[in-house]
């Protein structure tokens, strides 16, 4: 954790608030699951929040999100509406795409959030045109793109990240290493320790930070977006994380050696941020209605949402053309 | 109206969209200073400098992904991929990315990307470099195909495709590129068929390098007392089956000649929808006049008796209306 004495306690209260909506918000959502209101198959982010809030805490109006189907977090944490993120996964007509998306396809052009993608890979090379988009038109905006481990072996990453480098756009590359791709160890599908270390075939910056500290994310993005509205190109962090979860809802996790997640649940970024927050001075009690609050605006939402009409059939129809 | 090659009419139309829009912009593999592989953007480069004419590396998923993002913030990207085959490589991007996108988001935004791709057989580029990879898209919502034969459909759809809030697959067929005619100055409706030659005793559909070998086998048969309309979709998706569909209700007879065997391609589209829409009007069994089921071979003997030739083209059109 980054120096206690520097802690802000209203950022730390307001980004404990945000990472807890998030943990809510997928907790439901396996309820859901569970009871047969979700279709498929849905992939949560329990244990990853602090990556995706400290990221895009640090973004401004006009910078842009991708993200993998492993994106509830990250959409919600861009500021996606909690009603209608929850109408989307439950198919509803309100959802944000209108029932059309689902788990996996979260997307809220509103508030940046540019798509969440479940073809492993695919958005690292949407994200350059993002970022192209912002240098032709001279925006300074950021392109900021949300990955797991499993993608560094996927012909994607490596176009997305030479062109990137090679025309030095406003892009950042993260990935969310949680030391799982599907149902296998990075040990063995990567035969490298150090993720990161491929920035270097790119000459791109890099850096690999504890994804479970929220401000230590928030300070090395903060670093990477200044170089890349600076005109200084690209980066690419390895955020250290871990899912909680398995894979998908259909994955108890098996594979996981005796011991791991219990060793994790004691580095769980909300519980880090809690305890650092208690540690300067704030009150059980404040933390304590900090979460009942949020617990409750979830509850909300969802009951919201699932009040909301199923979509119209005819509307299948529509959005294929504009 | 002036007088320019296939090749010429590619450039000039991708040159009046940049000057008429600040928001197109051209990249793809050698596009700039090189003018492109078939030299189908020489020039452009000189007019509008680095900023809006982009070479890129050989990578053709970073290539369409980039057309995709940029085009989600606004801009008209005009991506080359240089062989239409290599849509093989980017296969995912154009089918799972920027087909779907405004589908999945419910028209939260449009995605208006141009993808050119030279395409087509009988230049002995062999199996890789020879397909009608136009036929690998046509069950894919949510993108535009359009397939031009002469200058002056090659610049009034490429004007189009550019303007258009849509995905459009442009395919410019390899063995048209000297092809003169003269161009407008304006850009055609995308999803209307063409009537090339009036006839009454069978229709007869074909696209790019086919249509003109059509037209040819009509005017040979015209000398034999035959009398063939020859209909040239140009665009593959939308399709205009009413044009071709009002032409067989007056001949009776559809054959269609593709560059393709009869699997997925458009010709079999073509028939299965006048099969549902038509079938009182026919006098015989609609006919697909396509490659053989293979591989396209490279030796120039093997080649040209795979590629549909104008004596085949005219012996289907003989026996069909003897049927």
């Amino acid at each position: 954790m980054s120096d206690i004495a520097d802690l802000d306690i209203d950022l730390g209260l307001d980004l404990l608030g945000r990472m807890l909506k998030i943990r809510f918000f997928e907790d439901e959502v396996q309820r859901l699951f569970t009871q047969g209101l979700v279709r498929g198959t849905t992939h949560l982010c329990n244990g990853q929040e602090a990556v995706s809030v400290g990221a895009c805490s640090v973004l401004r109006p006009g910078d842009s999100m991708t993200c993998t189907y492993r994106g509830h977090g990250a959409v919600l944490a861009m500021g996606a509406p909690l009603e209608e993120t929850f109408g989307e996964i439950m198919g509803k007509k309100n959802g944000l795409c209108g029932g059309k998306g689902g788990s996996m396809h979260l997307t809220d052009v509103r508030v940046g959030a540019y798509g969440a993608y479940a073809i492993v890979g695919a958005h690292l090379p949407v994200t350059v045109g993002l970022a192209f988009a912002s240098r032709y038109q001279e925006t300074g905006d950021v392109g900021l793109c949300f990955f797991g481990d499993g993608t560094v072996n996927i012909g994607a990453f490596h176009e997305a990240l030479n062109l990137a480098s090679v025309w030095k756009l406003p892009a950042l590359f993260i990935i969310e290493n949680n030391l799982y791709g599907e149902y296998s160890t990075v040990a063995s599908t990567t035969p490298i320790e150090r993720l990161v270390d491929r920035a270097s075939a790119y000459a791109m910056a890099g850096f690999r930070v504890n994804g479970n500290d929220v401000f230590a994310v928030r300070d090395v993005v903060t670093d990477a977006l200044e170089r890349a509205r600076a005109g200084e190109g690209p980066t690419l962090i390895e955020a250290m994380t871990y899912r909680q979860v398995g894979h998908s809802r259909s994955d108890p996790a098996k594979y996981r050696p005796p011991g791991e997640l219990e060793a994790w649940l004691e580095r769980d970024p909300i519980k880090l941020l809690t305890d650092r927050l208690i540690e300067v001075g704030v009150l059980d009690q404040r933390i304590a209605d900090l979460r009942e609050d949020v617990e409750m605006a979830v509850r909300e939402a969802l009951e919201t949402a699932s009040s909301w009409d199923p979509p119209d059939v005819a509307d299948r129809l529509t959005s294929v053309l504009a | 109206m002036t007088e320019v090659t296939y090749r010429e009419a590619i450039a000039q139309a991708i040159i009046d969209e940049m000057h008429a829009d600040e928001s197109v912009f051209l990249f793809g593999e050698d596009v700039g200073a090189a003018g492109g592989a078939f030299k189908t953007t020489e020039g452009i480069f000189d007019i509008f400098g680095p900023r809006r004419v982009l070479d890129t590396p050989i990578s053709e998923q970073a290539i369409v992904g980039c057309a995709i993002g940029a085009a989600l913030k606004g801009l008209r990207p005009v991506a080359e991929i240089m062989f239409a085959d290599f849509a093989g490589v980017c296969f995912d991007q154009i089918a799972n990315q920027l087909a779907k996108y405004r589908y999945m988001t419910d028209g939260q935004v449009s995605v208006p990307v141009t993808i050119r791709m030279a395409n087509g057989a009988g230049g002995g580029f062999g199996a890789q470099h020879s397909q009608a990879a136009e036929n690998w898209f046509l069950s894919i919502a949510g993108l535009k195909v359009v397939t031009p034969a002469t200058p002056a459909d090659a610049y009034g759809l490429l004007r189009a495709a550019i303007r258009d809030e849509d995905p459009v697959l442009y395919f410019e067929h390899k063995g048209l590129f000297n092809t003169k005619g003269t161009i407008g100055g304006a850009s055609l409706p995308i999803g209307v068929a063409e009537i090339v030659r009036a006839g009454t005793d069978a229709t007869v559909v074909a696209t790019q390098l086919m249509r003109h070998r059509a037209s040819q086998a009509a005017g040979e048969l015209d000398a034999e007392g035959i009398s063939i309309e020859v209909i040239d979709p140009r665009t593959l998706l939308p399709l205009d089956l009413d044009t071709i569909g009002r032409s067989v209700d007056k001949t009776g007879h559809l054959l269609c000649v593709q560059e393709s065997a009869d699997a997925g391609s458009w010709g079999a589209t073509v028939i299965a929808g006048v099969l549902d829409q038509h079938f009182e009007a026919l006098d015989a069994p609609p006919k697909l006049v396509g490659g053989d089921d293979t591989p396209i071979p490279y030796a120039a003997e093997l080649e040209d008796a795979w590629l549909p030739s104008v004596e085949r083209i005219k012996d289907a059109v003989r026996s069909n209306l003897e049927y």
